[in-house]
């Protein structure tokens, strides 16, 4: 699987993703500079983490104007492949790619701990490959991950099964409506997400939970 | 001209930096303050003389980038 980091002023996880997607897929992602108004030839376009733009406005508000995300959205519509994780998910949102918006943390502070995370569907291009209800460990490290959307909305992303991963009980750690800490589009080759599984890939990090959805990327796209 | 845009969460959303100023100004001795709620104001000079394309052209920059209208309204005033 061929894939594409995209860095922006502010990006500070897209080594993280490209260490996770080389470790795992093994292949060295390509980094894309925010301001290009094309993608290269992959599969998937990653949107990292970080404080793109100072997090000027909202978060993600100004990356999700940004040339590349043009690109982004033909790309996604031709039915590429589009992870957006933390400041990424906040992008997604702003974009229009994912509906709802991450709000301030219901507790107001930055929160930078480890989490569990329900695999809430796999009926999706990216947990396509991981057990459905498995809770595993994973960190986050956000200040805006509160998931709002209004009824409405809710009610059409959980009777679609377009919940990837919910924070398990008692975990969630910033109001998030329904414990949602990932959602994806209505075709499901979109995905937001506020944990970082980046960062639980290496022998070397805490935990390598965040594996089995890398694995799961890349195992579903080799049998799609 | 002078305008401002003045960007407020929409009814409904919960805003816990509103109910944080709240307990501020409670912990201060703020009797009676029933409800806060946090928003952002922008002031904007405009080269152009027309009010009425200057509103639209407000508009189309709260729908694009100044508001986030998932959980936001807007409000428009030509100074």
């Amino acid at each position: 699987m061929k894939s594409a980091v995209v860095t922006f002023p502010g990006s500070n996880r897209e080594r993280d993703i490209m260490h996770a997607l080389e470790l795992t897929c093994g292949r060295k992602p390509q980094a894309v500079w925010h301001a290009e108004t094309s993608l290269p030839d992959v599969d998937l376009v990653v949107l990292p983490g970080g404080f793109s733009y100072g997090d000027y406005l909202r978060s993600g508000a100004i990356a999700a104007r940004a040339p590349v995300m043009e690109a982004i959205r033909a790309f996604a519509a031709r039915g590429g492949l589009v992870l957006g994780v933390c400041n990424g998910f906040q992008m997604l949102t702003e974009a229009g790619l994912l509906p709802g918006a991450l709000m301030r943390n219901a507790g107001l502070t930055f929160v930078c701990r480890e989490v569990l995370l329900e695999t809430a569907s796999t009926a999706n291009r990216f947990t396509a490959g991981m057990r459905k209800g498995e809770v595993w460990r994973c960190p986050v490290a956000h200040h805006d991950g509160n998931y709002f959307a209004d009824g409405e909305t809710l009610a059409r992303l959980e009777g679609e099964d377009r919940v990837a991963f919910r924070y398990a009980k008692g975990t969630n750690p910033n109001g998030s409506l329904n414990d949602i800490a990932g959602i994806t589009n209505e075709a499901g080759n979109v995905l937001g997400m506020m944990p970082h599984p980046e960062n639980y890939v290496d022998d070397q990090q805490t935990s390598t939970d965040g594996r089995a959805f890398f694995d799961s990327i890349c195992v579903a796209f080799a049998a799609a | 001209m002078k305008a401002r845009v003045t960007v407020t969460l929409k009814t409904g959303v919960l805003d816990p930096q509103g109910k944080a100023i709240e307990g501020g100004l409670a912990a201060l001795g703020f009797a009676g303050v029933d409800s806060v709620r946090q928003g952002k104001v922008f002031d904007l000079e405009l080269s152009g003389r027309d009010a009425q394309a200057a509103r639209a052209d407000l508009a189309a920059m709260c729908e694009k980038l100044l508001a986030n209208t998932v959980i936001e309204n807007y409000d428009i005033e030509i100074l």
